[in-house]
């Protein structure tokens, strides 16, 4: 017994073909694109799209944090938002006074500093979340209703703390001088912004989907869920585990502060609770702990915005609730019920 | 007699209000299947708990291999060469087969030939490889349970009613495996209401009765002393025999 495989060779001749992945809620994203192409001009349509999809992966981002401590770990934490605040507020220790290389016409010195920017934002919002799980929600485990006003406590505080610490005024974040203005694909004028964001937000899905799925690490959080004791007597440390997941969930929140506020230009202490509310329609919609229906989600109510903004701005003002109304009684557990990928 | 791999002197455990464990001493000798026997209620799902940690014991002592494992967690416990097959089965339903075992070998990637070998006596988990756990039927299930358990090698399994609510020819299967087990050295502490199943595998026997452990000694002198076996199982011999 001495020859090792590595598990994704270790394939029985007589296994039977894996299970049949369930695609349908995929399906709806480029539904929904195609069944509002007739009433939209081609290029238009490519410019609502493109900043549909730029908008959906960057909600994704924020939301991808929360549902994994929403699914995975049964805790409601509903200040997720004071991350995304939080990461987008310590970006700004790196770019305003780097500012030089943000005005610079250089792509390489523009993505340097923003890479560093959106480093130092995820490490601050990492830390801030270990230390908010193990002062504010640790005593709170198992008790929903106590989660949500601690974690409501708790955000009003990060809020006031960015107040004392950056000013209650609002700050201006320019995008980096290379990351301006559009491209033109015909007539279509597309922001590079938005594109850089479509790559990101397309990056982190990739990223949570092979990490849950492919490795022992990603098993362990999917099975630590389930049967959080069985997984200790393995001998695996689950406390720690989860731990891990609450700091990471923390600073993909951190991350998508980071590419919000640039996106807006303009950052307040309450940018992320005000986020939050969509962050909630997409974790709901998507199914409580699925990646994967997060994404689907972000991307399905974003585009479903930015074309009802387009053809029917009074609708506009309905569309995510339209949208979660439908989804749940067609699937009253969200997309993907949780922990499927 | 072999060197006992495991000695649990006078252990006592709570649960909330409720006593337990009332002193429990019990020897496993190395290398051997040492049967539980007992009533639903005795204790003996109890002090498979208490001996990976899942419950920790108020009072007495654990030694396990030379360690005293009595305060330790139940990761290191594992660590330490301790499986645990519960009850439940406990399989990750939403993982496959494959992964399932495959979170269970700590140390690296699955041994193939040994996943060969445990194929060899579950068949079905060749079959059923890329599929959710969760689909699996009750006896399937158990088979990953144990699979899981013996992926890697272990000193001590610890396995707790593996028959419970299992059609007959399962029931072989599982008999098959502990017996090529038995083969490896690899020692087995069994929890079974089952009799008749344990009878021919079993070396040593300990009976439970109020969390206390009231008989222990050769399974062999169990098995042919029927008036110590109706003493001592009389509830649960009936129900079985």
């Amino acid at each position: 017994m001495s020859a090792t495989l590595p598990v994704s060779q270790t394939t029985p001749d007589t296994a039977l073909p894996a299970a049949r992945r369930d695609i349908l809620p995929l399906l709806l994203v480029p539904a929904l694109a195609l069944a509002v192409l007739p009433f939209i001009s081609l290029p238009t349509w490519v410019t609502l799209t493109v900043a549909g999809l730029a908008m959906g992966m960057m909600i994704f981002i924020m939301a991808s944090g929360l549902t994994l401590v929403f699914g995975l770990m049964s805790v409601l934490n509903f200040g997720h938002g004071a991350f995304v605040s939080v990461g987008a507020f310590s970006a700004t220790m790196v770019l305003l006074p780097m500012r030089g290389w943000l005005e610079a016409d250089s792509l390489p010195a523009n993505l340097g500093v923003l890479g560093l920017a959106v480093l130092v934002a995820m490490l601050v919002t990492a830390v801030l979340g270990w230390a908010f799980e193990r002062v504010v929600i640790m005593p709170v485990y198992g008790q929903h209703l106590k989660q949500i006003l601690v974690t409501m406590g708790g955000m009003i505080v990060s809020e006031q703390l960015i107040n004392v610490i950056w000013g209650a005024d609002q700050i201006a974040l320019p995008l980096p001088a290379s990351l301006r203005g559009a491209i033109f694909l015909g007539d279509a004028a597309i922001e590079k912004y938005r594109l850089l964001a479509v790559v990101v937000g397309l990056a982190v899905f990739a990223a949570m989907f092979l990490t849950l799925n492919r490795t022992r690490i990603g098993l362990l959080i999917r099975a630590g869920v389930e049967n959080g004791e069985m997984v200790e007597a393995l001998g695996y440390r689950v406390r720690r585990l989860f731990v891990g997941v609450f700091a990471a969930g923390s600073a993909l929140a951190g991350l998508g502060g980071v590419m919000w506020g640039l996106y807006k230009e303009t950052l307040v202490a309450s940018m992320g609770s005000e986020i939050m509310v969509m962050v909630f329609i997409v974790v709901i919609i998507g199914g409580l702990g699925s990646i994967e229906g997060c994404f689907i989600g972000a991307l399905l109510m974003a585009l479903l915005h930015n074309y009802a903004g387009f053809l029917a701005p009074k609708l506009n003002l309905v569309s995510n609730i339209v949208l979660m109304i439908a989804i749940l009684m067609w699937r009253p557990a969200g997309l993907y019920s949780k922990g499927k990928l | 007699m072999p060197e006992p791999i495991l000695t649990l002197s006078g252990v006592h455990t709570h649960i909330g209000q409720y006593h337990i464990l009332q002193g429990v001493d019990l020897v496993v000798p190395r290398g051997g299947l040492t049967v539980l026997l007992g009533r639903n209620g005795a204790g003996k799902t109890t002090t498979l708990r208490t001996i990976m940690g899942l419950w920790k014991a108020s009072h007495g002592s654990i030694l396990f291999d030379g360690r005293d494992i009595t305060r330790m967690s139940t990761p290191d416990i594992a660590r330490a060469g301790i499986a645990y097959v519960p009850e439940s089965m406990a399989v990750f339903s939403e993982l496959t087969v494959r992964e399932n075992l495959y979170l269970a070998a700590r140390s690296g990637p699955l041994d193939g030939a040994r996943v060969d070998w445990i194929c060899g006596f579950f068949p079905a988990l060749k079959k059923f490889w890329h599929y959710p756990a969760g689909n699996l039927s009750g006896g399937q299930k158990q088979m990953v349970a144990i699979a899981r358990a013996i992926v890697e090698p272990r000193k001590l399994l610890l396995v707790d009613e593996p028959t419970k609510g299992l059609a007959p020819a399962i029931v072989q299967s599982l008999m098959m495996a502990f017996r090529e087990l038995k083969d490896t050295s690899t020692t087995i502490l069994l929890v079974e209401q089952n009799f008749n199943f344990v009878k021919s595998l079993g070396d040593s026997v300990g009976v439970m009765d109020d969390g206390r452990i009231n008989h222990s000694g050769a399974m062999r002198d169990l098995a042919h002393d029927e008036a110590l076996q109706q003493r001592l199982l009389g509830l649960s011999l009936d129900s079985h025999q």
